[in-house]
């Protein structure tokens, strides 16, 4: 921004200073990388016992966990407003010139990793190496941020901004992800390579590939009939009286949980002898019918019973989203087609869905996403039996349950490689939004 | 007096008469739009909806004999309720904590797990909307991408983060955070939720706080504040609306959630939903306290719903139509 703009007149010496820095900061990754190499390679201290500064991340989980649960609230949003208020005024100081803010930043940028290090209470034959990084790390920082393009202050303040958030991601979803890759190729103690073993497991063992074939069929009916039912209804309750009412009736199950609508929908479809007080078999005995098991009804039928479930909580979703594509549909294109003489349908048909297709688009992804990923519904209703297993399900049932961490992750990894396409999809769908921004 | 009386006479008249005029146009807008197939489907799916919920809300009221006996619809010929239900039904545990107890649990979980990760996503979509950064563009990509990663694929790598820590090879860098142990130990289950908040809430608030006109942003900037002051006095403010709507959209999702809390919270710790689901396999046919059950867990999801669901509307169609 206005920034950018300031630091690029001294053409010459500029080029000249930038590959001063830019090969600093390469010596300076090497150091790293080379520390955490001897690292690697030092000898192993199975005895060794957890350093710290008298304080640590643990200590402080341990205080609160002792506490009651109600007092617990106000002090971690206290104590995590008060970290993230000193972010915020490192952010605001960081960057203004003169000798004070110098010290600031330098303070700052070794203080901070280093502390961080600490607060995770590294083993003692790592500690020396684990430092040396941070230090290494926050002179780098600092040395890159000193001769900035954009004026010292700004890589601190740049970092400050998006640390946080890239170490929950890095931590927690990209590494995660590697692992359990890597994972899938092991053997359930995870130290015996197996090769693809584990995926021919999931694709021959009855609950693997159970659980395949019912997340496809839950990935292609789920979104059909959401769509198609909110759709459906969107369209009819639209302008009539008592839209909003009747919106929310149809909207209520998704504030509901799973597990909520899952036993709501076990009592719709409880099964005894004599007197039904499930409400479906009520109606089947009503007309004379047999009473049925509807969850242990197989082949597939449960799968569908469950599918019904899934399909009510989601429709209010379909419907919220498609109602407001709806009404952005200009009223005089259907007057228009109506003077034409086009009927209720030929109007929807030709006017209302090609004004709706990239809201439906959002609405399929989404919910093919979200049935995917199914768990609770399964795990609340049936527990995997009877032929009803997801993906999502039984990898968590291998791990739990089995403690099998191989046929889990290479589960796991199915279920990535179904939703991979849709990542791709959304992601170019919204690089092209962008661009048009 | 009665001169400006009468203007109000006059003045409801009209108003009256507008009113009238308008319903008479929608009404005919209505003709036009809609037919009587459309509204026959309509209270069809309306009730195939609604009669679920409805038949076990009336379910925990009823006292347990009759409920186990006869359907709920025979309510209607021969009325009786009861409380009973719901005071059993809280007292009522499994093997480590009551329904009453999770039921705090549940709030020591949401409320944390939903302010933690709106404001490290705020941050972050700040930096993403406001500072120019080499590979911007791409990275917001992937991070837009990671929310579709399912969190299954993450559960099991991060939970032996948290319990063994870090090791590499033979040699230990780091020890775990050793919870497992610690009654009421919410820390794991908060981390875990803001990890797989933070993309959707990244992307979300970024929409918002991209759109905030660049003069705003540039005024404070001429009037000396950095990007500490911009963010936290004009920028926060001035993105309420869509923290409010992603803070439902999330309190909810928190709520609601089974699968996280199976995993990291300790069995002192654990929510509503893990209790309440270990709960109905032990009460198996005594639906009234299922029913109780249920509508103890899902009454603060519907108390957030129907209070705030104009901004929770919002919330979903801000993630929706622009992703």
């Amino acid at each position: 921004m206005s920034q950018a703009s300031v630091a690029t007149s001294t053409s010459g010496r500029t080029i000249a200073s930038r590959s001063v820095t830019v090969t600093a900061i390469v010596v300076g990754a090497i150091a790293m990388v080379a520390i955490f190499i001897a690292l690697l390679f030092s000898a192993p201290a199975p005895e060794a016992s957890p350093t710290s500064l008298g304080f640590s991340l643990r200590s402080f989980f341990v205080w609160i966990g002792g506490l009651n649960p109600l007092v617990q609230i106000p002090i971690i949003l206290v104590v995590f407003g008060a970290v993230a208020g000193i972010l915020l005024l490192l952010i605001e100081y960081a960057p203004r010139p003169g000798k004070g803010y110098f010290w600031l930043r330098l303070v700052a940028s070794f203080a901070i990793p280093a502390l961080a290090f600490m607060l995770l209470r590294p083993y003692q034959n790592a500690v020396l190496y684990v430092m040396a990084i941070a230090l290494i790390a926050g002179g780098l920082l600092f040395f890159a941020d000193y001769r900035a393009r954009q004026g010292s202050g700004y890589l601190v303040q740049l970092v400050l901004f998006m640390a946080p958030a890239a170490i929950l991601l890095l931590l927690g979803l990209v590494y995660p992800a590697i692992s359990t890759v890597v994972q899938s190729f092991f053997d359930k103690s995870g130290k015996t390579f197996v090769g693809f073993e584990n995926y021919v497991w999931a694709f021959t063992n009855p609950e693997g590939f159970w659980s395949v074939i019912n997340t496809l069929i839950w990935a292609l009916i789920a979104p059909a009939f959401s769509a198609a039912i909110g759709l459906a209804y969107a369209v009819f309750i639209d302008r009539a009286r008592g839209e909003k009412v009747l919106k929310v009736l149809v909207f209520m199950p998704v504030a509901i949980s799973f597990v909520g609508a899952g036993i709501i929908w076990k009592f719709m479809y409880d099964y005894r002898q004599g007197d039904q007080i499930g409400l479906l078999n009520a109606i089947v005995t009503f007309f004379g019918g047999e009473p049925v098991a509807w969850l242990d009804a197989q082949p597939l039928v449960n799968t569908f019973f469950l599918l019904i479930v899934f399909i009510w909580t989601q429709t209010g979703f379909a419907m919220v989203i498609l109602s407001a594509a709806i009404k952005a549909v200009p009223t005089e294109q259907l007057e228009a087609a109506a003077l034409d003489g086009a009927n209720a349908w030929e109007r929807f048909r030709n006017v209302t869905f090609p004004g709706i297709r990239s809201s439906m688009i959002v609405v399929l992804t989404t919910i093919t996403i979200a049935s995917l990923k199914v768990y609770d519904i399964v795990a609340v209703m049936t527990g995997g039996r009877a032929n009803t297993t997801v993906l999502g399900f039984e990898m968590v049932n291998q791990q739990q349950r089995f403690q099998s961490y191989g046929h889990s992750s290479a589960l796991a990894v199915v279920l990535f490689l179904f939703v991979l396409p849709l990542i791709i999809y959304n992601a170019r769908q919204m690089r092209k939004q962008r661009e048009i921004r | 007096m009665s001169a400006t009386q009468t203007a109000i006479i006059a003045d409801n008249r009209t108003k009256r008469q507008v009113e009238r005029d308008t319903r008479r146009n929608e009404k005919t807008a209505q003709k036009r739009l809609t037919s009587k197939g459309a509204t026959i489907g309509a209270v069809i799916i309306a009730i195939f909806w609604t009669i679920p919920t409805f038949g076990l809300f009336v379910t925990s009221f009823r006292p347990g004999a009759d409920s186990n006996s006869t359907g709920w619809w025979t309510v209607f010929v021969n009325p009786s309720f009861t409380l009973d239900n719901y005071f059993q039904a809280l007292t009522s545990g499994g093997t480590a904590l009551t329904l009453g107890e999770s039921f705090l649990n549940s709030l020591a979980i949401a409320i944390p797990a939903t302010v933690i990760p709106i404001v490290i996503a705020s941050l972050a979509a700040y930096g993403f909307a406001w500072i120019d950064f080499w590979g911007k563009n791409v990275i917001f990509v992937f991070v837009f991408a990671l929310q579709i990663v399912p969190i299954q694929m993450a559960l099991v790598p991060l939970l032996s983060l948290f319990s063994r820590g870090l090791t590499i090879g033979e040699v230990q860098v780091f020890p775990g955070l050793g919870l497992r142990d610690v009654d009421h130990s919410f820390a794991t289950v908060w981390i875990a939720h803001a990890i797989f908040a933070m993309p959707l809430a990244i992307f979300m608030l970024h929409n918002f706080i991209s759109e905030i006109p660049g003069e705003v942003v540039e005024a404070a900037r001429v009037d000396g504040a950095g990007h500490g002051q911009i963010f936290f006095r004009i920028i926060l403010p001035l993105a309420m609306p869509a923290i409010a709507s992603f803070g439902i959209f999330q309190f909810l999702w928190v709520w609601n959630d089974l699968l996280v809390a199976t995993i990291f919270a300790p069995s002192s710790s654990l929510p509503l939903t893990q209790t309440l689901n270990s709960l109905s396999g032990s009460w198996g046919d005594k639906w009234f306290l299922q029913s109780a059950g249920t509508f103890i867990s899902i009454i603060v999801p519907l108390i957030v719903f129907f209070a705030l669901q104009r901004f929770f509307v919002r919330g979903l169609l801000a993630g929706a139509t622009k992703g």
